[in-house]
């Protein structure tokens, strides 16, 4: 019988332009790999078993269109470097502000329109001390939750170190 | 009371059925807009004499950008370094691990020559004196181009390929 094989097709399609508009405007889960973001966030391994381990974080894409970050959000962007990939890091600086980079007696001033991101483990991350400040257009949402695993579930904070910006402005 | 229910029951599932509908469309807009293709308007001289300065009205399809198959030579919308909320209009010069030779913008300038770093793009307008493009804010990274430009529908006369 097509009826309900015809049924079924136009109910999975509504449900999937749905699920596709929300991932788009609201937000959307990812899982992370890589360990530049701990202690905050962890990565799962490569097989199975530890995959399910690693952290699942959402991420949401309502302040997106605004651009309505907040200096020491944990932000997605999309990498500089490798366009297929997006990046889990601290926005840390934006435009205006001098910043001291970690490590270094060096003092960078971000340029219009432009942002610094870092990751909190500062060994192994790739971030704006490697690439430079990055243009905020690469930011596509704010992660606001983990989800995943159970004793992990909690807010991820907004969370600035100590002496390492000044501003220009408050907002 | 009691006598209102038998009718608004029907009525709750029209405004019900209606709005599903509605959400469903919506929805299907959207998909459409933002992974197939949309309208752009672009208003400016940076792409004279390709695109006039009052309006013209093209088509860009957004599935180019999305699987790298940007061409040098081709005219995307990116998002601009130095404005994340304004969308511009420029063709894209050089492709990642190319190397430029950028000629100055007034006579008393230096040629420059640039080597395009990995997961960027150079982009300039075709009205070279009057173009705010990657000869002011560098190479554009990848991740911030929308779409290619295939279309121009209005004013009417079809697209060329310069």
């Amino acid at each position: 019988m097509a009826e309900p094989l015809w049924f079924l097709a136009k109910r999975s399609a509504a449900a999937a332009m749905i699920c596709i508009t929300f991932t788009d405007i609201v937000g959307n889960f990812a899982t992370i790999q890589g360990n530049s973001m701990q202690p905050t966030l962890q990565q799962g391994h490569k097989d199975f078993i530890s995959l399910l381990k690693g952290d699942v974080v959402f991420y949401e894409k309502i302040s997106a269109p605004a651009y309505k970050y907040c200096r020491g959000d944990v932000v997605v962007l999309r990498s500089p470097t490798d366009p297929d990939q997006l990046m889990v890091k601290r926005l840390i600086a934006m435009q205006g502000d001098w910043v001291n980079v970690p490590g270094s007696h060096e003092i960078h001033q971000i340029p219009k329109g432009r942002c610094w991101v870092e990751g909190d483990n500062g060994n192994l991350s790739l971030d704006s001390r490697n690439f430079g400040p990055i243009p905020l257009g690469l930011v596509k949402g704010r992660v606001t939750i983990k989800v995943w695993p159970p004793h992990r579930i909690g807010r991820v904070e907004r969370v600035l170190p100590e002496g390492q910006v000044m501003f220009t402005d408050i907002t | 009371m009691s006598q209102w229910f038998p009718k608004l029951k029907p009525l709750g599932r029209e405004v019900w059925e209606r709005s599903v509908l509605l959400t469903q469309f919506l929805c299907c807009i959207h998909i459409i807009k933002e992974h197939v293709v949309e309208i752009h308007q672009v208003m400016g001289p940076s792409m004279l004499p390709t695109f006039s300065a009052v309006g013209d009205v093209l088509l860009v399809e957004r599935l180019s950008t999305k699987f790298q198959r940007i061409k040098q030579g081709d005219v995307v919308m990116a998002l601009s370094p130095e404005n994340p909320r304004l969308i511009v209009c420029k063709r894209v010069l050089g492709l990642e691990g190319e190397n430029l030779v950028v000629m100055p913008t007034h006579g008393s300038g230096r040629v420059q020559h640039i080597k395009v770093p990995k997961g960027h793009v150079w982009l300039q307008g075709d009205n070279l004196s009057n173009s705010t493009d990657s000869r002011h804010y560098g190479p554009v990274p990848y991740g911030l181009l929308r779409g290619k430009v295939f279309l121009r529908v209005w004013p009417p006369g079809g697209w060329t390929r310069f």
